[in-house]
């Protein structure tokens, strides 16, 4: 049981650095990239281009992989989400949607059915492990991914607190009409922010690729969890995040416990539960509760 | 009352609509930047709107905005801000999440082209004379109302403005308190900062305002000395129907 728990948070913190990006998103700029699973395959199928065809290890390809990602983000933000926000709140989600499927065919296009990973080009860190104690084994991936989310959660954390631009971020995200008026610019706000969390995807993508098998379709499934720990956390807090990405992980293991086919369906029924709650426990009319229980009402 | 103005504001031939409803019709208007102009007019006159339209807050349908001679009709709320227009809000906006002086900080640091020491200096002076030193370090989202009309003032103040657009920042005050907003304004406007105050406390506008506007229906029905203008018939009739006291 002891194991489990520890492979569990180690889980917890792949899915709080897949989450990284969306909550970021969703909490500065209010909104739900459908895309997000589709850009960290992206990203996996940019490093393992790199690899394949440049011999570059994907940690030195993610110094250029996450520059263009950021670049990417920004331009998504400035050209396509930016104008599709003013459209109401439906409709940046739809753009999203459309976004994931263009993404997701261009991939199976250029690349094919082929699963591909970024194990191979890691060495022997792929299967390396330390021994915690007799018998219980952590993986070292799994290890430096849960650092790396935390490095990155924190850093993130700092910067938004800290810096002329966090609070730039920050004020733009309260309010940008009331940000303009004291001089910041608020598209520009929005776009540094699109940037830091497709860097953030950059980082997710190698994470992705290190860990297992991705192919063309493989961001659906992330962005399932990516949601699910966003959400479990509470939209805006990233420390939440990574609690949200934890709790996730140990409900799919006890959900793997009960039933053989239960790990997926354990993570499901606890997102699920989590809404109910918070659907119960807040105020006001169903608009506002759905915007509670999603982490979207102030 | 429209005149060329090297240093300050000219609006000329301003419009709006909002749908089938005009707010602003045919607007003209123009102050130097040392001025203190009062606007007053009943509910729906488009106090709110021209001052908006002002702040760069929306495109206009119709006219322009002159800055210090420079075209600003088409520039947004930021690059006016950048400029020197900034505005506060009737009902006060504070970043929520941030402390006081946080708010401050980041409209000191982005309203003015200034280095991190300066940003600091503008921040602690902006907090100094609004009166908020002893709830520097509060939530804004705790602060009561007196206190978060003072911080739409510091936070506009710590931008470095030219011209500062006040919306009805007495409004929901107590008499005392209004006495020291006033006492506030009036420093400003011996550092020659221009004004525009949009306030329906008469009697509190008149201790500051040098002119007086009064709007009705979207348009200017009169501009002067502010008795003038308060005595003025059509005033009288669009705005109290009797005398203003």
């Amino acid at each position: 049981m002891t194991n489990q728990i520890i492979q569990a948070i180690l889980l917890g913190g792949y899915y709080a650095l897949l989450a990284c990006g969306l909550s970021f998103m969703f909490s500065v700029m209010k909104i739900i990239n459908l895309a997000h699973g589709s850009l960290l395959v992206l990203a996996g199928y940019l490093l393992w281009f790199l690899a394949e065809h440049y011999h570059l290890s994907p940690f030195v390809g993610l110094l250029i992989v996450t520059p263009l990602m950021m670049l990417i983000g920004w331009a998504l933000q400035a050209f396509l989400l930016e104008k599709s926000a003013r459209g109401g709140e439906l409709l940046p989600i739809l753009t999203t949607f459309g976004l994931a499927i263009v993404i997701e065919n261009l991939l199976f296009e250029h690349f094919g059915a082929n699963t591909r990973s970024l194990a191979p080009y890691i060495g022997d860190l792929s299967w390396q492990s330390w021994e915690l104690f007799s018998g219980v084994y952590v993986g070292k991936t799994s290890v430096y991914i849960l650092v790396t989310a935390i490095i990155i959660l924190g850093s993130l954390q700092l910067f938004m607190k800290k810096t002329p631009l966090g609070r730039q971020i920050r004020a733009t995200a309260h309010d940008p009409d009331t940000a303009g008026i004291v001089g910041i610019n608020p598209k520009k706000a929005s776009a540094i922010a699109a940037a830091l969390a497709m860097g953030t995807v950059a980082i997710s993508g190698l994470a992705l690729g290190v860990r297992g098998v991705f192919d063309a379709y493989s961001g659906g499934p992330q962005l399932l969890f990516a949601f699910e720990a966003t959400i479990i956390g509470g939209v805006g807090s990233l420390w939440g995040t990574l609690i949200g990405g934890i709790i996730l992980a140990l409900a799919q293991t006890i959900g793997a416990n009960i039933h053989p086919q239960g790990f997926l369906l354990g993570g499901h029924i606890l997102f699920i539960i989590i809404l109910l709650i918070r659907l119960v426990l807040a105020k006001g009319g169903v608009s506002h509760r759905m915007k509670a229980a999603f982490g979207g009402a102030k | 009352m429209t005149h060329a103005v090297s240093n300050g504001l000219l609006a000329s031939d301003l419009v709006k609509n909002f749908g089938s409803v005009s707010v602003l019709k045919n607007i003209n208007f123009s102050m130097n930047a040392d001025e203190a102009v009062g606007i007053v007019g009943p509910n729906g006159a488009g106090k709110t709107t021209l001052l908006s339209a002002l702040a760069g807050a929306f495109q206009l349908d119709q006219g322009s905005i002159l800055l210090n001679n420079q075209d600003v009709t088409e520039k947004c709320a930021s690059a006016r801000c950048n400029l020197g227009v900034v505005r506060t809000h009737q009902i006060p906006k504070p970043f929520d999440g941030m402390t006081v002086f946080e708010n401050v900080l980041v409209a000191a640091s982005y309203g003015v082209d200034a280095d991190k020491q300066t940003a600091y200096q503008h921040t602690l002076n902006a907090i100094q004379l609004s009166g908020m030193e002893h709830v520097a370090n509060r939530q804004a989202e705790s602060l009561g109302l007196l206190d978060r009309k003072r911080l739409e003032l510091a936070r506009a103040l710590a931008t470095q403005p030219k011209i500062l657009l006040l919306d009805e920042i007495a409004g929901g005050l107590t008499e005392a308190e209004s006495v020291q907003l006033v006492d506030t304004i009036k420093e400003l406007r011996r550092q020659g900062i221009g004004i525009i105050w949009i306030e329906h406390i008469v009697h509190v506008l008149l201790q500051v305002a040098e002119r007086l506007i009064c709007m009705d229906s979207g348009e200017i029905i009169a501009d002067g000395e502010p008795q003038a203008v308060l005595s003025n018939p059509q005033v009288v009739k669009a705005y109290l129907g009797g005398g203003i006291e």
